[in-house]
């Protein structure tokens, strides 16, 4: 691999993960409990719900060094808002836009939905995630 | 620089923690942080000694602020907010960092990179206790009466043990009268009692004790307050119609639920001979001695399981499994067995749920002489109606590899399961969530499971899914419980992690009045204030104004903000 330069090959991306206290955390827990890998560069902030994310934080954390933001959703299985993964799509639509004006790619900020059993689904995602975002190279471009 | 002064302590947790992340690098990283005043490594946290030296450590060196890098926070968040309690620090400066679910166990293959995460991870919650008020608990009184909605066995049961620990009951039941599905029954599985003789005994119960109030043909039509002080207004019908006002303390929910009622021609559902579980189940109870169905000896019966169960197609599929209508087709193949002993039984199933001891009434069916055939999901059993307007039914039994049959039958039954029953208005009016089975849904099956979002309400019986008698009566007690521990101590203390206006920025635009389906936000000439007994804390609120004006305590713009700096600051 003599076309990868050594700063993409050294590259890790960060990614910061929103999660909610009673759905997608304890889904993220079991991934540790059941040692399941994924990449350190993932750090976790738990909420109590993801439509309470307000879109600028996702902004402040890419263009603070973040390279990518992951929002582990509740899905249908909120226990607060009916209508919550209808706000939390809103939000990242709202989100994706500032990013975009602010120049950086609109995959830098995912959604899923992680129940608190998505161990697996969760690590598989995030991972991809990582992948993707390692392809797109750091947010921030010095 | 900051002026706080915050105690950190690093856990090892045995090895758990410390095998894979260098927990005194990590001391030695953040102990000059802004704020830090103490930090130090511990083999258990969570430990008495540990515990006591934390209390020590904020007493002495007047600590006002207290971070613990160790587990989940499921685990010990209660654990360490009691610890600063004790020690005379505002419980809500504490903050739990989970280095181990999300740090050592997951990066048991990366040593450096799981080290130098936690040293983020660890800095974000020093950050954040930086930012951290004290904050009292929400302190509302309790109303010492509990308002049961249903007269089934759930409610019935749950009002006898309420008002056994001493509770005033209202007991609301919207038909004539009190017993609901069970006191239509004959003999029940698992015990053989008859469902009618248990519902009259509980009856009995109710009326010998003067706390419990049971109103019939009445129902809930109003509810304002919060949990510890509900008023509810009660419409009663019939002889003597009128509204009555009570005030409760909690709320259990005890509605039960609706036969799955198949379609038109759902498995030949209209035909002569092909009737549902519960008319099955009657048919029975009303037969005294052998069975008759409309005056024909039944010699034949062929049951086709999981009818409205486990549906994947169609709109609104039920996708759940009933659990309880395997163990009464096979209940009822038995009392068959017993009034006609020469009838054959043919079981078509697509799997068998009879659950944990239920197994023997399965195997004794068997042994009893009834056919189990095991069809697949992708081929149900057909039934049709020949010429001389007998039954058959064909079906590919999966157990003898895939073998056609054609079975006459004199009586199909249709093993049908529960559907939530249709009361739309009251979860409109308590606001209760539905789960995807359109089932009231519990904050957790297993750890919380009559609680629900709404505090001082509780559900119970088959109102939240599917479930036999004897598990309803659990839940029912369950909820007794929950309830009575609550209303018993004489006030309630809600979390005060809930949302706040900022009244300089606010400029009562009102976008966030709608957004609130708990009603929490409320505008007066003045300004837009939260009903603090109201707001679940859920923050769905803060993104919608578009002044930023609103947050929520515990994970503000500033908190969330200056956590984002310090995981990003440089090693």
């Amino acid at each position: 691999m003599t076309n990868v330069t050594n700063e993409g090959k050294d590259f890790n991306p960060k990614i910061l993960a929103f999660s909610t206290n009673n759905i997608s955390d304890p889904g993220i827990d079991l991934a540790g409990s059941s040692h399941l890998h994924y990449p350190p560069g993932v750090m976790v902030m738990s909420m109590p719900c993801t439509s309470g994310i307000k879109p600028e934080w996702v902004l402040y954390a890419v263009e603070k060094g973040f390279d990518g933001v992951f929002i582990a959703a509740d899905g249908e299985e909120c226990a607060y808002l009916p209508d919550c993964a209808e706000r939390t799509t809103h939000m990242i639509k709202r989100a994706q836009a500032m990013l975009q004006q602010k120049g950086y790619d609109p995959q830098r900020l995912r959604m899923s939905a992680i129940c608190s059993v998505c161990a697996g689904p969760f690590t598989s995602q995030i991972k991809e995630f990582h992948q993707t975002l390692k392809n797109l190279g750091p947010a921030r471009k010095e | 620089m900051s002026d706080r002064r915050i105690g950190v302590y690093i856990c090892h947790c045995g090895g758990n923690i410390s095998d894979y992340v260098n927990v005194e690098t990590v001391r030695q990283a953040v102990a000059n942080e802004p704020g830090v005043v103490v930090a130090k490594t511990a083999m258990f946290s969570c430990s008495d000694a540990t515990q006591q030296e934390m209390i020590q450590d904020i007493r002495e060196q007047n600590l006002d602020g207290l971070v613990v890098a160790s587990c989940s926070p499921k685990l010990h968040l209660p654990t360490f907010r009691e610890v600063a309690r004790r020690a005379g620090l505002n419980p809500y400066r504490y903050t739990q960092v989970n280095i181990r679910e999300q740090c050592s166990w997951t990066h048991t293959n990366d040593h450096a990179g799981a080290t130098e995460k936690a040293v983020r991870l660890v800095r974000a919650g020093i950050a954040r206790t930086n930012l951290t008020d004290p904050l009292q608990p929400i302190v509302i009184d309790t109303v010492p009466a509990v308002l049961v909605v249903g007269a089934g066995i759930a409610g019935l049961r749950a009002a006898v043990g309420l008002a056994d620990l001493g509770l005033s009951v209202y007991l609301v039941e919207k038909s004539p009268a009190p017993g609901g599905r069970v006191g239509d029954f004959g003999a029940m599985y698992p015990h053989g009692k008859n469902g009618r003789q248990l519902i009259d005994r509980l009856v009995g119960e109710v009326r010998k004790r003067e706390l419990v109030t049971l109103f019939t043909n009445a129902e809930m039509v109003a509810k304002s307050g919060t949990i510890g002080s509900f008023n509810v207004k009660i419409r009663v019908g019939g002889k003597a119609p009128g509204e009555i006002n009570v005030d409760v303390g909690a709320i259990v929910v005890a509605t039960g639920f609706d036969n799955y009622q198949p379609a038109a021609d759902e498995y030949g559902y209209g035909m002569d001979g092909v009737i549902t579980l519960p008319e099955f189940k009657k048919l029975l109870d009303d037969n005294a001695g052998e069975l008759e169905y409309n005056s024909r000896q039944v010699k034949n019966i062929v049951y086709i399981y999981c009818v409205g169960s486990r549906q994947q197609d169609g709109e609104n599929p039920n996708k759940y499994c009933s659990r309880y209508c395997c163990n009464a087709a096979v209940h009822a193949s038995l009392q068959v067995s017993e009034k006609s002993p020469r009838a054959h039984q043919f079981h078509l199933y697509r799997d068998v749920r009879t659950y944990g001891k239920y197994e023997l009434m399965y195997n004794e069916a068997r042994e009893k002489g009834a056919v189990f055939c095991a069809f697949g999901g992708d081929e149900p059993p057909e039934v049709v109606s020949g010429p001389d307007g007998k039954l058959k039914v064909t079906v590919r039994d999966l157990l003898t590899y895939g073998e056609e049959l054609a079975i006459p039958a004199d009586l199909v039954v249709l093993v049908t399961g529960m559907v939530p029953a249709a009361n739309s208005w009251l979860t409109e009016l308590l606001k209760l969530p539905l789960g995807q089975d359109r089932f009231f849904n519990e904050i957790h099956p297993k750890l919380r499971p009559v609680e629900t979002m709404v505090d001082g309400v509780f559900i119970c019986g088959t109102c939240q899914g599917p479930k036999n008698s004897a598990e309803s009566v659990a839940s029912a007690l369950a909820a007794v419980s929950q309830g009575a521990s609550i209303l018993k101590k004489g006030y309630v203390e809600l979390e005060p992690l809930i949302a706040a206006v900022d009244p300089q920025a606010c400029d009562l635009c009102g976008d966030c009045l709608e957004t609130c389906p708990y009603s929490a936000i409320e505008q007066d000439t003045a300004a837009i204030r939260i009903n603090s007994a109201q707001c679940k804390g859920c923050g769905g609120c803060a993104p919608v104004c578009p002044k930023g004006a609103i947050n929520l305590k515990g994970y503000t713009d500033g908190q969330v903000k200056s956590m984002i700096d310090a995981l990003l600051k440089e090693i």
